[in-house]
């Protein structure tokens, strides 16, 4: 199966931002940029693609705490002291696709499960409870086990319980964006995992997540259909992190230029370097690889919303929020049901951070920092 | 004659309007209190029931709420978010915010226009924050404004006056409070733009960002106090170029 060649289906949108971003991040030569690059593109008030690469290169890792404190200055302008609290709800763990890093693969022997409608509703009653009003729902990739359908009711449930609604699922078409978005869902968060195109079929084998542009263009298709923002990610440490992270930046931030009032988000998830490993990889990232890359994210774009996942310990999570990440999960369980019941299906990944919510509260208290539990409205 | 800011004949001593973003929520009532505050404006995004952290518990109930539309796009999104403020309760003034750029924050001058037609039909006390453009001004006039917030700066950039020639334009020939909104980082500056005649001042960031909230709050008030007395006071004028000269161009002049 061809990973550049469109399934029967899947919808072609006229867009050239693909080629940009591919020849964008192939153009991107990390090892070029000095010292005195680095340094200019800390003084400027808006930054270029170019000062983005800069920032992301090895030359300015000396300079990771200029760029913290710069930063963590673009957040407190942009968000003050806010903090946004949300949970991911894992309602299918079902799975087309052979991703060989994924827990979800069809290959990998789990426990699968699928919440019926009356569970969706049990386990989104007892997060409701804690006063979260924010949930991200999500499901394995499944057309069959988890339709369109099905996941738009429980976009509809969720607005019952909820004031914002986001999904992470399959990428769709338009008009099925359109349809979750009538549902109550106003945030589509689809991770591209790499943006090196032939790294990335060697990763995904089988299954419609193989299509890399139908993958890619979910972000503006969402738009298209309606939704209000979109969240955009690469799996660092799956290729060269430094060149990932500048595709993620780039297409970000041609989206936001193509349609100028959607809101931006960023997820930073990585694969964790193996410790006790005596060869030191240089494209392995590590927490300062892993801090600077959302330091760059927020300098370039420091109206974009940045999550820390609960891949990421509560130490690092505490500190990241007090920089430049704006939003954090809370009382996550990514397995199948878990909330209200029983858990049913198996989880994708091990957490670090098994905080509840009150916990994770506390702790953006304790920093000065103010939780919010709500800052959009659907209209 | 006491000196009131007026908005659709609701009266007010304080030309101070606080933004209640991006600070503590523990932290607004000492910020009304030390700004005299007499409106504060408030996100509904942020607003909307939940019993966890409810902003509007927090506001003190004798201050005027100023809801505003932000994470409204167009005219319609935010002519909706002005009716839901209103039927929870927030009273009838609206701060119009629409917005369809996500990188700046700039208003959309046009829609905010659209929304200022059809909810001050609907009774509002509408306050649409706009870039400062006389003719959308006078439109907005028409429209049944009952103020114009023309931005200092981009919101949050707490930069200061850059637009100040064409606000001075929209003192000079509007006929309803300039309230200048957005932008504005220093006391000075505040002080700066009350000098110059606007009507009031609105800051959030530069108070919601300063070391210590209430102070700075307290420092802004002070601040728009000076600025207006001296307006009302009527500016001193200074002589750019030193003294009169001797030998004046109209000396000719005989009758």
């Amino acid at each position: 199966m061809n990973h550049m060649e469109y399934m029967e289906g899947m919808e072609i949108i006229e867009s050239d931002m693909l080629d940009k971003v591919i020849s964008a991040m192939e153009a991107y030569d990390y090892d070029k940029y000095t010292e005195r690059d680095v340094l200019l593109a800390l003084s400027r008030d808006t930054l270029t693609p170019e000062d983005f690469g800069a920032l992301l290169s090895p030359a300015a890792l000396p300079y990771l705490e200029e760029m913290a404190q710069r930063a963590q200055r673009e957040t407190r302008k942009h968000f003050g002291n806010s903090i946004a609290m949300f949970t991911p709800l894992y309602i299918a763990n079902y799975c087309e696709n052979y991703c060989i890093y994924c827990g979800f693969n069809c290959y990998n022997k789990i426990r699968r499960a699928k919440l019926t409608e009356e569970e969706i509703e049990r386990e989104m009653a007892e997060i409701a409870k804690t006063g979260l009003q924010e949930i991200l729902i999500l499901t394995g990739e499944s057309r069959k086990m988890s339709d369109v359908d099905y996941i738009a009711s429980a976009c509809a449930i969720a607005k019952k319980y909820f004031k914002v609604v986001g999904v992470e699922v399959y990428p769709m078409n338009s008009d099925e964006y359109a349809k979750l978005h009538k549902s109550g869902a106003d945030f589509v968060t689809v991770f591209q995992e790499t943006y090196n195109s032939d790294k990335y079929e060697t990763l995904h084998l089988e299954g419609h997540k193989r299509i890399f542009p139908y993958r890619f263009y979910a972000q503006e298709r969402a738009v298209m259909g309606g939704m209000r923002g979109v969240g955009f990610a690469a799996l660092l440490g799956l290729d060269d992190f430094r060149k990932d992270a500048f595709a993620t930046g780039m297409h970000a931030y041609l989206l936001q230029k193509k349609y100028p009032h959607a809101e931006i988000a960023f997820s930073c998830p990585r694969l964790r370097p193996i410790l006790n490993n005596d060869k030191i990889n240089p494209k392995d990232v590590h927490e300062r690889q892993l801090l600077q890359v959302i330091c760059a994210y927020r300098i370039f774009m420091p109206f974009a919303a940045i999550t820390i996942s609960t891949r990421e310990c509560e130490r690092f999570r505490d500190n990241v929020i007090n920089i430049a990440a704006t939003k954090i999960s809370a009382g996550v369980d990514v397995g199948i049901g878990g909330h209200a019941g029983d858990k049913k299906g198996d989880e994708q990944f091990e957490i670090s951070d098994s905080r509840n919510v009150d916990e994770v509260f506390e702790a953006i208290k304790n920093q000065g920092l103010q939780p919010v539990m709500s800052d959009y409205i659907y209209v | 004659m006491e000196d009131k800011l007026i908005l659709n004949g609701h009266e007010f001593t304080s030309r101070f309007i606080l933004g209640s973003g991006k600070y503590s929520l523990e932290l607004i009532k000492a910020a009304v209190e030390n700004a005299g505050a007499q409106i504060i404006t408030l996100a509904l995004r942020r607003a909307q029931g939940g019993e966890t952290e409810n902003i509007l518990d927090y506001i003190p109930k004798n201050v005027t709420l100023l809801p505003n539309t932000s994470g409204a796009r167009n005219a319609d999104e935010a002519v909706r978010i002005a009716r839901l403020a209103r039927e929870m309760g927030c009273g009838d003034f609206v701060k119009i915010e629409a917005i369809r750029d996500t990188k700046y924050l700039l208003p959309d001058n046009y829609e905010t226009l659209k929304a200022t037609e059809t909810l001050a039909k609907e009774g509002f006390v509408v306050m649409p924050y706009m870039y400062p453009d006389l003719n959308f001004a006078r439109d907005l006039q028409n429209a049944g404004a009952a103020c114009i917030m023309p931005l200092g700066s981009p919101i949050g950039s707490n930069k200061g006056l850059c637009t100040k020639e064409f606000i001075k334009i929209l003192i000079d020939e509007i006929d309803l409070p300039i309230i200048v909104d957005a932008g504005i980082g220093r006391p000075s500056q505040a002080c700066e733009a009350m000098e110059m005649g606007a009507a009031a001042v609105m800051a959030n960031t530069a108070i919601a960002t300063a070391g210590d909230v209430p102070a700075m709050a307290h420092a802004f008030k002070r601040a728009i106090e000076a600025g207006r007395a001296a307006y009302l006071a009527g500016m001193g004028s200074v002589v750019e170029t030193g003294a009169r000269a001797s030998s004046p161009l109209t000396g000719f002049l005989h009758d």
